[in-house]
């Protein structure tokens, strides 16, 4: 380990915060190291000399003052839906209200989907050339005809269809 | 069993005043203590502690647990400290950063916790005192994020992702700032540094 990589864990190594490994590799460069062995003496130092400062202790007055401070404090604003909060039991009400209005609408109102069965038979009904679908398919003299024809003519064929 | 600081808070969400209570009484100490070191002037640190109280009750309808409950507080803490040093920054000019120590007009007011009598007589009370107070004056002269990273770090025992969230800074950019606080630390406490090393 490098002196410029203890300087990130110098006060871990004083303070007793490295992981295991890590305070390895410092008393393994510390040993080797006179200027950062001292380093870390005078930094033990620094830390057992703060250590010596006392405690003060609040003043009396002070819990008095917090709760006097708080007490004046005005009320959070209840939102519109707080009422819900307090009160389950009509939240509960409230809620299966909504559900039976639902619920009585979907049996007394419009049907909400369309019957799909009555529209399909009317759009069958719109397509009269589908109808015929397979006599078209299956008409003889058709087939006979050569290729060209049958495409030249394609309008021609059609005719007795529509008779 | 002992309630976590996010199960308090969310208590306190939910209208529990008494959880808000036990925050108060589990805080106050450390946030005191903190700000006072930040801010060098007890009545305002308790000013400023009562502030940040206020703003987590304050908050508690919007509170969400997504970081540790100490971050969030102290977060509030440290910007109020900061923005307090620099408005006092301008009002104390008169008064030279190298001014003897003991002109310090704040620490006579202090209450320690440590209320048994440890000195012998007066002379050894008076040589811890103005240890204690060339201490004070080293971290005085920190520049305030220094400062604030140290106080975090030794104080509240708080891990470097923390601090460095609480200080809006990378984990890496952290530890260099804590290092480069050591170091003026180191600099400035040199006679108690090698007396302290001697022992």
């Amino acid at each position: 380990m490098s002196c410029e990589r203890m300087e990130s864990r110098i006060l871990g190594y004083v303070d007793g915060r490295l992981k295991e490994n890590e305070r390895l590799e410092v008393e393994k460069h510390i040993a080797d190291c006179a200027p950062c062995r001292l380093r870390v003496h005078e930094f033990s130092a620094v830390s057992g000399l703060l250590g010596e400062l006392p405690l003060i202790e609040p003043s009396p007055e002070f819990d008095t003052r917090v709760h006097a401070l708080v007490a004046a404090e005005p009320e959070p604003k209840a939102s519109w839906w707080a009422w819900m909060h307090f009160s389950p039991r009509i939240a509960f009400a409230a809620s299966m209200l909504v559900v039976m209005a639902l619920w009585l609408g979907y049996r007394t109102g419009a049907p909400v989907a369309p019957n799909i069965a009555d529209n399909d038979q009317a759009m069958m009904q719109d397509l009269p050339v589908l109808e015929d679908h397979d006599v078209l398919q299956n008409f003889e003299p058709l087939k006979d005809l050569p290729a060209a024809v049958q495409a030249e003519d394609a309008s021609d064929t059609q005719q007795p269809q529509q008779m | 069993m002992v309630r976590t600081d996010v199960q308090l808070m969310l208590d306190v969400k939910a209208g529990d005043g008494t959880s808000f209570e036990l925050l108060l009484q589990r805080y106050r100490t450390p946030l005191v203590n903190f700000l006072y070191r930040m801010v060098r002037n007890r009545e305002q640190a308790e000013d400023l502690a009562q502030e940040v109280f206020l703003r987590v009750y304050r908050a508690r309808e919007d509170y969400v647990p997504s970081a540790k409950f100490t971050t969030w507080l102290f977060r509030i803490a440290t910007n109020l400290a900061l923005n307090s040093v620099r408005d006092n920054r301008y009002q104390k000019l008169e008064v030279s950063i190298d001014a003897p120590i003991s002109g310090d007009t704040e620490e006579g007011d202090e209450r320690t916790l440590d209320v048994p009598e440890k000195h012998p007589n007066i002379e050894q009370h008076l040589v811890e005192d103005t240890r204690r107070k060339m201490i004070r004056h080293a971290i005085d002269k920190l520049p305030e994020k220094q400062r604030a990273a140290v106080l975090l770090h030794k104080y509240e025992e708080l891990d470097y992702a923390e601090i460095a969230k609480i200080l809006n800074c990378s984990e890496s950019a952290l530890k260099s700032l804590l290092f480069r606080a050591y170091e003026a630390l180191r600099v400035e406490l040199a006679p108690l540094v090698a007396q302290h090393a001697r022992h």
